[in-house]
């Protein structure tokens, strides 16, 4: 599912890797908790945003079942986003962590990869006309082959990391444990962006932590991107 | 029509008296969604809080229980935090400072695992300033050592109170657990310990489990639960406390509207407090405001004293 917002406050200051928070019309706002979305795009001069999910809960039902023009509270920009992109840069996307990272793609034109994986075709729910970016070369991998390369986003990224400039990945948990890894054996700087449940998405309730040495960061404020070795992410 | 002098009408008073701390109005917010308040300085109005109730400050800084901390439920949710904070001197030297002229009164919720560790906080906090009051949470449901254990069980709760209470003037306030088979003797004896007012009620304990993973969906298996879900059950506990003490109750488990503060209000509390229904609404004590006062306008009430536990 793919929805565009008007927003363009948050659509002015937005960057890669943010996210915002999705409060639930008023007939739920009294027993729902917001909901915290990548952005996928803005567009600077409509003042849109967009938000790509797929329907896994009542929030995300809610919102893919709204009526075009219906309004939705919104907060954002918020979190901690993905640095610039530098040449050579490999994108790892794993299932949804598209969403994030077509943002990243769509924020420059130089020479750059992505590899876009997930279990299966249809689970390759982005548009590929957002994908069709001057300087990006993109690889689809699905793991029953049914679009792409058979195998998984991992496989693929084994295989292309050496002499990566530097990585940025999001996706299942697995995944990014094995970018983690993966990078750090090939002494190349990873951007991991951690999902986790969240309450208030601005730091002040403490329900979104992700182990670090020495204690837990914040996914909503210090994250969600964080330096791969920044955090621990289990195998 | 000939024209009807309308009576002046006075505006209603929201002010009330907490156990010696004043406030200007009887809508606080509970220890914990707000943090340290300084992120949602920023995107709310405070003016509408009498209070601001901070999150638990513990002697050491204690590191929290291990991820997913947070799971949404039907009309609710669990949250499992362990009472993460930075500890007693860096909440003194970086939060304190900001938190001092942010309008509301300051409640500070104190936490340990032994009574010298509430007493050790309590001491530093009574010499600090610009704090209006301290809240002993003997409730928590989301840590193995201390917390619940000294609220579920009478004497220890008097022990802990009365400890406290030797070593700071601030008006107290005692948050009690509703993981007990009776709430009024727990409260009896946080009001003989001398406590100035009792909040209750704080989460109630509970689990879920991740079918995927075949596994508890909390890293601390269990947590406590808060919203909506809970409360008439927060109601009948406050009932139940307003017939057996004297001092003020400060009501809350999932309001989320001016209704749901009123019944508690009727119920016996003398103010009430709002947590996981700011996460919906961060704006919610507005609005809770706002129809407190039509309420009150309505039915020709001046003063929230004239309904206090008015439904008993």
């Amino acid at each position: 599912m793919r929805v565009t917002l008007y927003a363009p406050d948050i659509a002015r200051e937005a960057y890669p890797g943010q996210f915002v928070h999705i409060f639930m019309p008023p007939e739920h706002r009294d027993h729902m908790l917001p909901r915290p979305f990548s952005i996928f795009g803005t567009n600077r001069h409509t003042g849109e945003l967009a938000v790509l999910f797929e329907i896994v809960g009542r929030g995300t039902a809610l919102l893919a079942g709204t009526d075009p023009g219906s309004s939705w509270r919104l907060l954002g920009p918020l979190g901690r986003g993905f640095p610039v992109l530098q040449p050579g840069s490999l994108l790892v996307a794993g299932g949804m962590g598209i969403a994030p990272l077509a943002f990243l793609a769509a924020s420059t034109t130089i020479p750059r990869t992505l590899i876009y994986g997930a279990r299966t075709a249809d689970q390759l729910v982005c548009p590929r006309e957002n994908l069709e970016l001057p300087g990006l070369t993109v690889y689809e991998v699905t793991d029953d082959g049914s679009r792409g390369e058979k195998g998984t986003a991992v496989d693929l990224f084994s295989r292309l990391v050496e002499g990566a400039g530097a990585v940025f990945a999001c996706g299942p948990r697995p995944m990014l444990a094995a970018v983690r890894s993966i990078s750090n054996r090939a002494g190349i700087e990873a951007w991991i962006s951690v999902e986790e449940r969240m309450a208030c998405g601005i730091g002040a309730c403490l329900g979104c932590v992700v182990p670090a040495d020495g204690g837990y960061k914040q996914v909503c404020r210090d994250g969600p991107v964080f330096r791969a070795g920044e955090v621990i992410i289990d195998e | 029509m000939n024209e009807t002098k309308e009576q002046p009408q006075n505006e209603p008073e929201l002010k009330i008296n907490l156990g010696g701390i004043i406030l200007n109005s009887p809508i606080l917010a509970a220890s914990g969604p707000l943090g340290y308040g300084h992120e949602y300085r920023e995107l709310i109005n405070f003016d509408p809080f009498g209070g601001i109730i901070v999150k638990g400050i513990s002697l050491e800084p204690w590191s929290g229980n291990p991820p997913p901390r947070l799971a949404e439920t039907a009309s609710g949710m669990l949250n499992a935090v362990g009472l993460q904070n930075p500890g007693l001197v860096q909440f003194m030297e970086k939060d304190l400072p900001l938190l001092r002229d942010a309008g509301p009164k300051l409640i500070v919720n104190i936490i340990g695992c032994t009574p010298d560790q509430y007493t050790g906080v309590a001491s530093r906090l009574d010499r600090a300033g610009g704090i209006d009051g301290l809240e002993i949470n003997i409730s928590c449901p989301n840590i193995k050592a201390g917390g619940m254990a000294f609220g579920t069980d009478p004497r220890s709760t008097y022990r802990v109170v009365s400890a406290v209470r030797r070593k700071t003037k601030l008006p107290l306030l005692v948050k009690l657990s509703p993981n007990v088979t009776d709430i009024s003797i727990i409260a009896r004896a946080a009001e003989e310990g001398g406590a100035d007012a009792i909040s209750l009620i704080n989460t109630l304990s509970g689990m879920l489990i991740d079918i995927d993973q075949k596994k508890p969906l909390l890293g601390n298996t269990f947590g406590g639960l808060s919203g909506p879900a809970i409360m008439p059950v927060a109601l009948r506990m406050v009932w139940q406390v307003a017939g057996e003490v004297k001092i003020p109750i400060l009501g809350m488990g999932g309001i989320n509207s001016a209704d749901d503060a009123l019944q508690f209000i009727m119920a016996g509390a003398r103010a009430v407090a709002l947590g996981t229904g700011l996460f919906y609404n961060p704006g919610l004590a507005e609005s809770i405001k706002t129809g407190l006062v039509k309420y009150m306008r309505k039915n020709n009430i001046n003063t929230l004293g004239q309904i206090e536990g008015i439904a008993r």
